[in-house]
């Protein structure tokens, strides 16, 4: 709950989540178009986020970080814009910056000089006694309710239907956090790859705005 | 990229924060500050914009710093969240400011503009000023709030201004003094030399204080005490 917690002081709350781009874009209108975004984001890079965040929580869980180095260079592999690779390390150093003083564990200072955000979520998912399965689920809900509450600063919305969608998604998100989960055992290279190609150039063109709410 | 990233910077500089709301000229503080103490002191600069990087991009085009000693954090469209509920996006700046320049003496953070509430929180800065300006209205001081009220510094900026916007200049430093309870408020105006050497010296004193190991950084509080004041007065200093 506490990882998920959007209000969790990580600095998440600068991000949209490709939202606004979406948005600018006319891609994204009206409430059947949000559930669908958010859908489509959940099932490609969500569960990508997701089955990395359970990857790392399964290693952290028994005291092997060997694979560290694999799991940031797939994750990187799957992360085609420069700038989400740039934003997902900016989010995982200030995610272990919060967490390591909120709950001080040696186990974060394994984490290299600028991890990936859902690394640093699936250890810090270890280190607070969670299963992988939870810290896909802790990924996925986080990610989703983020885009989601940006939705209120970019759309004429009412935030009860935007609720409703999150609701509505959470057998969804079950059922992504268990395949994550299946996944998080074998090797880094065999982990999902369910990519969006779409938001990797959105968020490009996104950083080149002149004027925009959020960062991402 | 070093592994030291994950640890707290060898020095650390006071950190004084400058909120306030739109246009009252915090960024111009900042310029002013950085040219007049740039020679005795290693300053560093992180803005907040909610916009883009609109204020690190004046201060670097104003050249009042070495370019890559001004850095801008995007605080998406929270700013005052950026410097009170979650600083960590700030405080993560500020510390690798200093580690890349160490020692730095002072590191300037300015607040995303926003309204009369948002102060920062004692976790990200040392210090604070708070900056209103003549032009915003001569009864804003009087409104109080906790910059107004609680910051280290109130600044009442562009007294030159005061004839043309029909504002009592006095009277605006007297209402705000009275809503400060003897903590210092300093007219300023970047054309009125005496003024700016007065707001340095404010500078200059805080950082011995603090370069002493005296000083005690105070919480101006998150809400408004003066049209609702408690018994005491001193909702301010609330822990």
């Amino acid at each position: 709950m506490l990882l998920a917690d959007g209000r969790l002081p990580a600095g998440g709350y600068a991000h949209s989540g490709g939202l606004e781009p979406a948005v600018a874009a006319g891609r994204v209108t009206d409430m059947p178009g949000l559930e669908r975004f958010l859908i489509g984001r959940a099932q490609t890079t969500g569960l990508i986020a997701a089955a990395f965040a359970a990857a790392a929580c399964a290693r952290a869980g028994r005291g092997d970080f060997s694979d560290l180095p694999d799991l940031e260079a797939e994750l990187d592999a799957r992360t085609p814009s420069p700038e989400l690779r740039k934003i997902s390390r900016d989010l995982g150093r200030q995610l272990r910056r919060a967490l390591s003083s909120i709950h001080p564990d040696p186990r974060f200072e394994a984490l290299g000089a600028a991890p990936h955000q859902p690394i640093v979520m699936g250890v810090a998912a270890a280190v607070l006694g969670l299963a992988p399965q939870e810290a896909a689920m802790a990924s996925l809900h986080e990610s989703n309710s983020g885009a989601a509450a940006a939705a209120a600063k970019l759309m004429p919305v009412d935030p009860f239907n935007v609720h409703a969608i999150l609701a509505r998604m959470t057998s969804r998100l079950d059922t992504l956090a268990a395949q994550a989960a299946a996944a998080a055992e074998g090797p880094p290279s065999d982990l999902p790859s369910t990519g969006a190609p779409l938001s990797d150039i959105a968020a490009e063109h996104h950083r080149r705005r002149d004027v925009r709410l959020f960062a991402s | 990229m070093h592994d030291d990233h994950t640890t707290a910077p060898k020095t650390r500089a006071l950190r004084l924060g400058v909120a306030g709301p739109v246009g009252t000229g915090k960024s111009s503080v900042i310029a002013t500050i950085c040219r007049h103490l740039r020679d005795e002191f290693a300053l560093g600069v992180i803005t907040n914009d909610i916009y883009t990087d609109e204020d690190a991009r004046f201060l670097k085009s104003a050249g009042v710093l070495p370019e890559e000693r001004i850095r801008a954090v995007e605080t998406g469209s929270c700013p005052h969240t950026a410097i009170r509920d979650d600083v960590t996006m700030n405080l993560m700046a500020v510390e690798d400011l200093e580690r890349d320049f160490a020692p730095l003496d002072i590191v300037l953070v300015e607040s995303g503009g926003d309204n009369l509430t948002a102060t920062f929180s004692p976790a990200l800065v040392d210090a604070q000023l708070f900056v209103l300006d003549v032009a915003g209205g001569g009864d804003v001081a009087r409104k109080g709030g906790p910059g107004i009220s609680g910051a280290d510094l109130l600044v009442i900026n562009k007294i030159d201004l005061g004839p043309h916007v029909d504002v009592d200049v006095d009277r605006m430093v007297a209402d705000a003094q009275k809503a400060r309870d003897g903590r210092p408020v300093l007219p300023l105006s970047r054309k009125q030399a005496d003024t700016v050497e007065k707001l340095c010296d404010w500078v200059r004193e805080m950082h011995k204080t603090y370069a002493g190991g005296d000083h005690v950084p105070v919480d101006p509080g998150p809400m408004a005490p003066h049209h609702h004041a408690h018994d005491d007065g001193h909702t301010h200093r609330h822990d």
